[in-house]
């Protein structure tokens, strides 16, 4: 327990308003080298910590203190941890879940928000942060009829400073609004392009009304992406055509979506970087994680049967409290083995998109490296 | 030794320019309220978008297009263009392998100055280590110079008539200039655009102005920086001799962003590893001035002293 929280509880139940007025004076919840201690104000008959870290109960009870309206959880955090998590409150007979309503560090995703917990030591990278100094780039918007996929908007990121003149390296970018919405990806590229840590580059920023149905395997899909949407980004700007100079990208499914248009289509994507993705796979026996998954499995299975060289560099990612960590170590040696050069990096983080959006730096230097060392303006 | 030239004539070295300028202010230091021409070579396919340049100077400025040049020069001379490809493919490989060879010697720095004490037999360990790393930039540097004599001496020692006519228009546009402005940008190509078209020669004792790569460019040796790239090691290398225009300094752009000014022992290291050169760290408003070979004026500039520590340079 922390110093001030022993403090807190040293003389009997604390009252409602010395509860208010630790919680103003402290980041809640609370951490220290050791841990983090979660706190709750509130009548209530349960309180529950509700998290989303793979190798902890997915519910996790806070403890009254006895006499006062306050809850309390503390457990063990290693250094540089970085969770979500909500409380589920059991009050009259009705279940409620909500975000910690004393910390105000909440991730907005396209499911809602949650509250945040930074470890001891994490910090936002400040590369994610807006640079009044940085360059600003622009979007561009064009639509296309996408051959068994229906109409599509494409928004394409365009450096600042386009030249006509110049051929550019193009990334293909799965979910593109959410890694705008909540990976900052604009600000991102802004700023890593003006640190010259990567070249001026074009992003196709893709999304999908169906990536249940499309990110799975499809091959639609990746056809879609290769005949069609490349060559229409072609037509609009100049684009350097060497494979070297060409990505996929995705998180979570649309990390499979990426591996799988590398793979059906080798020697197009030159570079791939996969975010915590969902390659579920069976090595014996059923796939266990529903319906969803089979024609991922399908997929994978088929990959690591014949993996190829869908590209020649990928950068992996994925978080140590994922589930999905597993398929992710696994890919590593499957790349390695078949001459693909792999940066593979894990975090103290979770399936959500401030992990991926903390990645995104060691990714992009790794997969388009910048002109950093030969610039300076 | 520095060429007569280089020591005699009126010169400043800027910081970065992008924002809040000092060039103007330089100019009127200099006394120079003529037409200029400028290089900006180094922006590559920016080459010439000099509007910024000339609202803040408010003189005529003419661009030299070396750029340019270069690319018309070696599509109407492909036997030039294929012996420069050539040439850079080789210093390319000789960069590869120097980064090779001094990733090891700074390992070994490394590793030394770790260990803890201060015994004499330790000190001179150090010193070894740092004269090994030494030894290999100027190593590196010889042999660097020594491709670019050879390409000298191959083909620019008779005349190759694509490239004299741009030489031609080139030296009329410096005759009718007061000074040269040599912009920063990608410093391996500005360098290679200088070489091509002779600039030493070109620039006679005309004033120099340069910031950033332009600085570099123009000092002894082109000394590549960043303590803190996202992929690598971050140890400085050189990639080739400069033209010597602007001697006894390493030109530091956007140090504060670059360096690990906050680490003594990197600070030492840096100045230790590259002197007699002062290594001289340039910020936005940064400006030193020589006049008859005499630094006559600095501001706002940092030099890296072996104590450690940033320290200011002044006259």
């Amino acid at each position: 327990m922390s110093h001030a929280l022993a403090e807190l509880l040293a003389e009997g139940p604390p009252t409602k308003e010395a509860i208010d007025r630790f919680a103003s004076a402290h980041d809640i919840p609370l951490v220290d080298r050791d841990g983090v201690t979660f706190l709750y104000r509130g009548e209530a008959e349960q309180v529950f910590l509700r998290l989303f870290i793979s190798g902890l109960p997915a519910a996790q009870p806070l403890e009254r203190v006895v006499g006062s309206e306050l809850w309390l959880l503390r457990f063990a955090l290693p250094a540089e941890s970085r969770f979500e998590y909500k409380f589920e409150v059991q009050r009259g007979g009705s279940t409620e879940w909500i975000t910690d309503p004393l910390n105000p560090n909440c991730a907005a995703d396209p499911f809602g928000a949650n509250s945040v917990c930074q470890g001891f030591g994490y910090l936002p990278p400040e590369w994610t942060l807006p640079d009044e100094g940085a360059r600003a780039g622009s979007f561009d918007e064009f639509a296309l009829d996408a051959r068994g996929l229906g109409r599509r908007a494409v928004r394409l990121y365009l450096p600042a400073r386009l030249r006509r003149t110049r051929r550019y390296p193009l990334l293909v970018l799965h979910d593109g609004s959410d890694y705008v919405r909540y990976a900052q990806l604009k600000v991102v590229l802004d700023n890593l392009i003006h640190r010259l840590e990567i070249p001026p580059l074009i992003v196709a920023l893709t999304d999908s009304p169906n990536r249940l149905n499309e990110y799975v395997g499809l091959d639609a899909h990746a056809d879609f992406l290769v005949r069609e949407l490349i060559p229409a980004v072609g037509a609009r700007v100049p684009l350097d055509p060497d494979s070297s100079a060409r990505g996929a990208m995705g998180a979570s499914l649309g990390g499979v979506a990426a591996l799988h248009a590398a793979w059906r289509h080798p020697g197009t994507f030159g570079r791939l970087l996969l975010q915590s993705g969902s390659f579920a796979f069976t090595d014996i026996g059923e796939n266990k994680r529903g319906p969803v998954f089979e024609p991922v499995v399908r997929f994978v299975n088929a990959f690591r049967a014949n993996p190829g060289r869908p590209a020649e560099r990928i950068y992996v990612s994925c978080g140590i409290y994922e589930s999905l960590i597993y398929e992710n170590r696994s890919l590593v040696p499957l790349l390695t083995q078949n001459r693909i050069q792999v940066r593979y990096e894990e975090a103290r983080d979770g399936h959500n998109w401030q992990n991926w959006r903390d990645r995104l730096r060691a990714g992009l230097t790794y997969l388009f490296p910048g002109p950093l060392w030969m610039v300076y303006e | 030794m520095a060429p007569t030239i280089a020591r005699m004539r009126d010169y400043a070295v800027l910081g970065p320019q992008f924002h809040a300028p000092n060039l103007s202010s330089c100019l009127a230091a200099l006394g120079i309220a003529g037409p200029l021409v400028a290089v900006t070579a180094g922006w590559q396919e920016r080459e010439g978008e000099i509007e910024e340049l000339r609202e803040h100077v408010k003189l005529p400025v003419t661009d030299l297009q070396l750029y340019a040049r270069a690319e018309q020069v070696y599509a109407a001379d492909p036997a030039l263009a294929r012996a420069a490809r050539e040439r850079q493919e080789r210093l390319q490989e000789m960069q590869d392998f120097y980064r090779m060879r001094l990733m090891a010697l700074m390992g070994a720095l490394a590793e030394l100055d770790a260990q803890e004490g201060s015994s004499a037999t330790l000190r001179r360990a150090r010193r070894g280590a740092l004269g090994d790393v030494r030894r290999l930039d100027r190593t590196h540097v010889a042999a660097t110079r020594a491709e670019h004599d050879r390409f000298a001496r191959d083909w620019r020692a008779s005349p190759r008539a694509a490239l004299e006519a741009h030489v031609e228009v080139l030296e009329r546009a410096i005759a009718g200039a007061r000074a040269i402005l040599v912009a920063g940008g990608h410093v391996a190509v500005l360098l290679n655009r200088l070489r091509l078209f002779g600039f030493e020669a070109l620039a006679r004792g005309k004033p120099l102005i340069a910031w950033s790569a332009g600085a570099m460019a123009l000092s002894d040796r082109v000394v590549l920086f960043h303590d803190r790239p996202p992929q690598g090691a971050a140890h400085a290398e050189i990639l080739e001799p400069g033209l010597g225009l602007m001697p006894g300094i390493v030109a530091l752009p956007h140090g504060h962003v670059r360096l690990a000014l906050e680490d003594p022992q990197r600070v030492r290291q840096f100045a230790r590893r590259f002197a007699p050169a002062r290594c001289l760290v340039l910020e936005h408003g940064s400006s030193l001035r020589w006049h008859g070979g005499r630094l006559a004026a600095a501001r706002d500039v940092r030099r890296l002293a072996r104590s450690g520590q940033p320290v200011e340079y002044d006259t």
